[in-house]
């Protein structure tokens, strides 16, 4: 078995390698910078144009009342809960080979929740009003609807998110220390001075660090089931074929785990090129991440099946002739790619030799995605097109060139956020990595020692 | 704003429809119509448009299915492999069912669409955000949003037609949902006018725009508590009950003869709008 990581890596050079990247990445970031900085703008100009002129300029109508806004929230949404599992979870279970890469991991969970949010927002007809949504003191006296599934999602979310960003930052503050004692003077030296809380690695402040970091943790992972199951609920709580299934929250919860552990690996294999990170994001980690995605991406196969089956066997003529109307009707081709992209091309990862193949595994991740994306689509849309009254049906509805720029320009802004916090915070976890090739070394050592007959 | 204040709102407005704990006292407005008699003139809709101010969006985006029909008669064709024009249309116009249980009440995150005390299903256009959740969820698909700014939008009323708009109606903006009031202003006015007299509504004293129009008299409105009313009469002589999800005489053995039914009644939604059957040829 190869190693995770050299075991001889100095800790000077950890420090080093990591503060580099905030300071000279590959000429590529910037273009990656620039690239995403474009795809937001024509995102912000469909939102400007569809501000200004109606909904109706997303070609949405009744009864397609809800179309990519939505597909693509939950995609964003669900994106987000790898980062906790990397984090959060496999914290508490001690699997060290996630040091280097689950900074990274937050922070995407962090970014795509703010990138969901977005979709709540441009979604509303009355974006300007959104605040009728949430409970605020106001001299009305009204409150906002807590039936609401939609409403709950809105809580879920923010809990989620404002979790996510403490657990993000606690975690952050002794490599802001060490940032701050080792960057030339300027405002970043401010900034991290500043976000570090006078961090001296005391024995007292490692101690409180600990188990501030582990009581967050502890906390964040009811919260990421249960955001997304709450998702669910938007859909498993309302009446209409094809959304009112009750495995629809595990299900949800697999597909976001599933999708978010495909963006891990895009991500990864991104960085690892970008802020020269091969020393840390090493081919046994990727091969340990491809693993688990594989993992996830059969669980959520067999969720799948399970809700096909259930419509299948359940009678309910409704609900059924959605699902054959998505199997043969005008969705036919999304839904067939989204079966083949999520539970197909998967299978690639099974095989050894391609776990560790970064052009392979980078297309596979991609087009793992598309298929969750595609997935999220066919769970919004062809309901409407083939719902319960027949007055309703066989009206295929193509999503306007203002839905498709808003989705495209989403992706702008979550690489804008995203590639933007690598370059100003330490992406890879410094004292974490030590600690890893601390306790590496130390098993080395003991070993060594065994072998000699020592104790 | 206080707690207090949100669960007594709670116990005005959000009761399990139909239930014992708060039954209508004075009125339940509802409506039957006779497929029967229909012959889909579409007086009933053009009624609509004019009475409730309703945007003529043209034919574009009427292609588009963004028009604002709130009543709309569905063309519907017997499958007996006649051709056009002996092929068998039957009629039936469809609007917000106004249901007891209805779905659309409890999925809006703002609260904007609740149950009145005399059982209509309102619509607070100064509440809607505009997520429209509540016509994802609503089985009829009855309910319209304002994709566009309409009241700004140059054709939906040309300037010979501002006339004939209606100021007992408000004009709604762009990205509020609306949907069929059972003319809430004709209501209103009516329980204005014999609340002033110390009495009810009586029977026929009020009617709604599309019955009003309709020429061969299929829809008929009242209020379901008064046992007098016509609609009443109509709904207890079809054996058709407003809290049943499913009506006994259609129970019994071999069915009813009987004309009457709702609508997706097995949804539990308790629709407020009973349909008569159309008594087919292969039926006399």
């Amino acid at each position: 078995m190869e190693k995770d990581i050299r075991e001889d890596i100095a800790w000077a050079k950890i420090n080093g390698d990591v503060l580099k990247s905030l300071e000279t990445p590959r000429p590529l970031y910037w273009v990656i910078l620039l690239v995403a900085l474009a795809m937001f703008g024509v995102g912000l100009g469909c939102e400007i144009y569809q501000y200004n002129i109606g909904m109706g300029v997303a070609n949405l109508n009744n009864p397609h009342v809800w179309g990519l806004y939505i597909a693509t929230f939950i995609f964003w949404i669900g994106m987000s809960h790898s980062g906790t599992l990397l984090s959060a979870i496999l914290h508490l279970m001690h699997a060290d080979w996630r040091k280097p890469i689950y900074r990274f991991a937050e922070a995407m969970t962090t970014f795509s929740l703010m990138t969901a949010g977005l979709f709540v927002m441009v979604h509303l007809g009355r974006l300007w009003q959104f605040y009728y949504a949430v409970p605020y003191p106001n001299e009305r006296w009204t409150w906002p609807n807590f039936q609401s599934p939609l409403l709950w999602d809105a809580m879920a979310i923010f809990t989620y998110l404002s979790s996510s960003v403490i657990f993000l930052y606690v975690g952050m503050i002794p490599d802001l220390a060490i940032a701050r004692d080792n960057i030339h003077s300027g405002w970043r030296k401010k900034l991290y001075t500043l976000l570090a809380l006078g961090w001296e690695g005391t024995d007292r402040q490692w101690r409180n660090f600990r188990v501030t970091y582990l009581t967050v943790a502890c906390f964040l992972i009811p919260l990421a089931v249960s955001v997304h199951s709450i998702v669910a609920s938007d859909f498993a709580m309302s009446q209409q074929p094809g959304w009112h299934v009750t495995s629809f929250p595990p299900y949800f919860v697999a597909g976001a785990l599933y999708s978010g552990c495909a963006a891990i690996i895009t991500l990864f294999i991104i960085l690892r090129y970008v802020f020269k990170f091969e020393e840390y994001m090493t081919m046994p980690i990727l091969r340990k991440v491809v693993r688990l995605t594989f993992a996830i991406a059969m669980v959520w196969t067999y969720l799948n099946l399970i809700e096909y089956a259930s419509v299948w066997y359940s009678h309910d003529e409704a609900a059924k002739a959605v699902l054959i109307q998505k199997a043969t009707g005008p969705y036919a081709p999304f839904w067939w790619m989204m079966n083949f992209c999520g539970s197909v091309v998967p299978l690639l990862m099974m095989v050894k030799r391609f776990q560790t193949n970064i052009p392979m595994m980078f297309a596979v991740s991609l087009l793992l995605n598309l298929g969750m994306w595609l997935e999220r689509w066919m769970i919004v849309s062809p309901t409407f097109s083939h719902g319960y009254y027949p007055w309703t049906w066989d009206h295929f509805q193509w999503p306007s060139l203002v839905q498709w720029g808003m989705v495209f320009g989403s992706f702008g802004w979550f690489t804008l956020l995203f590639m933007v916090f690598c370059k100003v915070f330490p992406s890879v976890s410094m004292y974490e990595v030590k600690e890893m090739v601390y306790h590496r070394s130390l098993a080395l050592k003991n070993n060594e020692l065994a072998e000699k007959g020592a104790h | 704003m206080s707690v207090s204040n949100m669960l007594e709102n709670w116990k005005n407005f959000r009761h399990m429809h139909p239930v014992d704990d708060a039954p209508h006292a004075e009125y339940k407005w509802a409506m039957s119509i006779d497929l029967d008699a229909c012959t889909g003139c579409n007086a009933c809709t053009v009624a609509c448009y004019a009475e409730n101010n309703l945007p003529v969006v043209g034919k574009d985006k009427f292609n588009a299915g963004q028009q604002m029909h709130w009543m709309r008669i569905e063309r519907y064709w017997d499958e007996d492999k006649r051709d056009f024009p002996d092929q068998g249309a039957q009629f039936l116009p469809m609007m917000c069912q106004h249901c007891e249980a209805a779905p659309c009440e409890t999925v809006c995150p703002a609260g904007a669409t609740n149950h009145t005390a005399d059982g209509l299903n309102s619509q607070v256009y100064n509440r809607c955000i505009g997520s429209r959740y509540c016509s994802a969820n609503c089985p009829f698909k009855v309910r319209y949003f304002n994709w566009y700014d309409y009241p700004t939008t140059d054709n939906v009323w040309p300037a010979e037609m501002t006339e004939q708009l209606n100021p007992d109606v408000t004009v709604r903006g762009k990205g509020v949902m609306e949907k069929c009031t059972f003319c809430v202003q004709r209501l209103e006015r009516a329980k204005n006018n014999a609340r002033t007299e110390g009495r009810l509504v009586k029977d026929g004293e009020v009617q709604t725009a599309c019955q009003q129009a309709c020429p061969t008299n299929a829809i008929s409105f009242g209020n379901l508590v008064e046992p007098e009313s016509k609609v009443a009469k109509q709904w207890a002589h079809q054996q058709v009950e407003l809290a049943r999800e499913g009506q006994a005489k259609d129970e019994q053995e071999g069915g009813s003869k009987l004309r009457g039914y709702r609508i997706f009644e097995e949804l539990r939604a308790y629709p407020s709008v009973m349909y008569l059957e159309r008594v087919r040829e292969s039926a006399i």
